[in-house]
């Protein structure tokens, strides 16, 4: 059972492999990423993050989600050396922090709940479980940043995330805060693969954000591989990277 | 660990990317391009035949206050790479109220696999257009512009 809804201005997919699987088990995750929404958008003026970025809300009143939210990325930012940043009170943002939590809380409940196989997909970053109805490992594809109807890499995943940063997406939302919070544009897009999507995703937005460079972050984070497309056409990949590919089959 | 025997090579090669960085005229010369838009996209696509299986969406992302009629509004099949989308656009009091998935990607077909040998550390290679049967894709760019551009054609009948 696949569906789809629009939540967060993204097609967020959840597929769950099994017999006797309908809507009503794939329902609760949609409820959850509403939910999550509806605390930390930045654009509904009611959520918890506006009404904090308008200091309406003391710190010791904050949700226990949200404490949670500023604790990782606080960690985070540690961990980048400061390059993942998500901003000061009254303009603070933490989308880039609360997606891959979200999909990786959910995943959780689902995990919890019993489900063996499934994904969940959030915008493409992912989180994977199991196996796919093939019986084999989910197979991901991760897109050409300059030709977004390509695939240039094909990985096979399992108990893993995978989330991809780039600038070809939603337009250019990712910005350096050691550059005046200027637009990163060193390289294309990034890919991580991890142990969880929410690792995969903060890692691989911290990486982007550093350019070239980030691969090295990846390459000396224990459990974490990644693919790196500049902005010259090479892809350089960590020394784990390509226990997950797939293919390498070209289109002439 | 690999990782770790490999530090002492990584310094070397990082010398060597700095070494590539300051000479732009190297970089700039043309000899690695990017695959362009003349390569071949897989066409691949079969329309998932998955039906209506109306779902529906949370709020919606934009409102254009009375621009709009009251209805559903039926977008155009856009091609989404690994399969079609098509979105219903719900109008009500003249804003969007619901965004219904018509066509989703639901299918693929055989797979082959080809795995590739081992290679020295931090590889790089020039990226190449695959042919691709996947589950899902990372980046999902091509959903979300597909997404949007079917939802522009249905509101484009909504019009008033």
């Amino acid at each position: 059972m696949r569906q789809t809804r629009s939540i967060m201005g993204m097609p967020v997919t959840v597929e769950i492999i099994g017999d006797n699987i309908t809507e009503a088990d794939v329902e609760p995750s949609f409820t959850y990423f509403n939910n999550v929404d509806q605390r930390f958008s930045t654009y509904k003026e009611t959520s918890e993050i506006s009404r904090i970025n308008r200091s309406e809300i003391q710190p010791k009143n904050y949700s226990h989600e949200m404490k949670e939210i500023f604790r990782l990325a606080g960690q985070t930012k540690e961990e980048t050396d400061g390059f993942f940043d998500i901003g000061e009170i009254g303009q603070c943002d933490p989308s880039g922090i609360v997606k891959g939590w979200a999909i990786d809380q959910a995943a959780r409940r689902l995990a919890k709940r019993g489900y063996k196989n499934f994904y969940i997909d959030a915008g493409g970053d992912i989180a994977t479980v199991g196996h796919s109805a093939y019986g084999e490992r989910w197979r991901v594809g991760i897109r050409n940043p300059f030709n977004l109807e390509q695939i240039v890499k094909v990985v096979g995943i399992s108990n893993c995330g995978i989330a991809t940063s780039g600038n070809y997406e939603r337009g250019e939302h990712i910005y350096n805060p050691h550059d005046n919070w200027q637009k990163a544009k060193a390289i294309s897009s990034v890919t991580v693969i991890g142990p969880n999507i929410y690792d995969a995703d903060r890692f691989a937005t911290a990486a982007f954000v550093m350019g070239q460079k980030g691969i090295n972050l990846i390459e000396f984070l224990p459990g974490l591989e990644g693919y790196i497309i500049g902005k010259d056409g090479q892809a350089t990949m960590t020394s784990g990277f390509e226990k997950y590919i797939l293919s390498s089959i070209s289109v002439k | 660990m690999v990782k770790k025997m490999f530090l002492s090579l990584a310094v070397i090669l990082s010398f060597g990317l700095y070494a590539l960085v300051l000479r732009p005229h190297e970089r700039d010369d043309g000899r690695v391009i990017a695959p362009t838009n003349t390569s071949t996209a897989p066409a691949t696509n079969t329309p998932s035949n998955t039906g209506p299986a109306p779902t529906t969406a949370g709020p919606p992302a934009t409102t254009s206050g009375q621009l709009f009629k009251n209805g559903s509004f039926t977008g155009s099949v856009e091609d989404a790479y690994y399969g079609n989308i098509q979105v219903k656009a719900v109008i009500n009091g003249g804003k969007i109220t619901d965004v219904v998935f018509l066509q989703y990607p639901n299918d693929r077909q055989n797979s082959v696999y080809i795995n590739s040998q081992a290679m020295p550390y931090l590889k790089t290679e020039t990226i190449q257009a695959q042919s691709a049967n996947v589950d899902i894709v990372s980046g999902a760019t091509a959903s979300s512009i597909a997404f949007q551009k079917s939802l522009a054609t249905a509101l484009e009948t909504a019009k008033i």
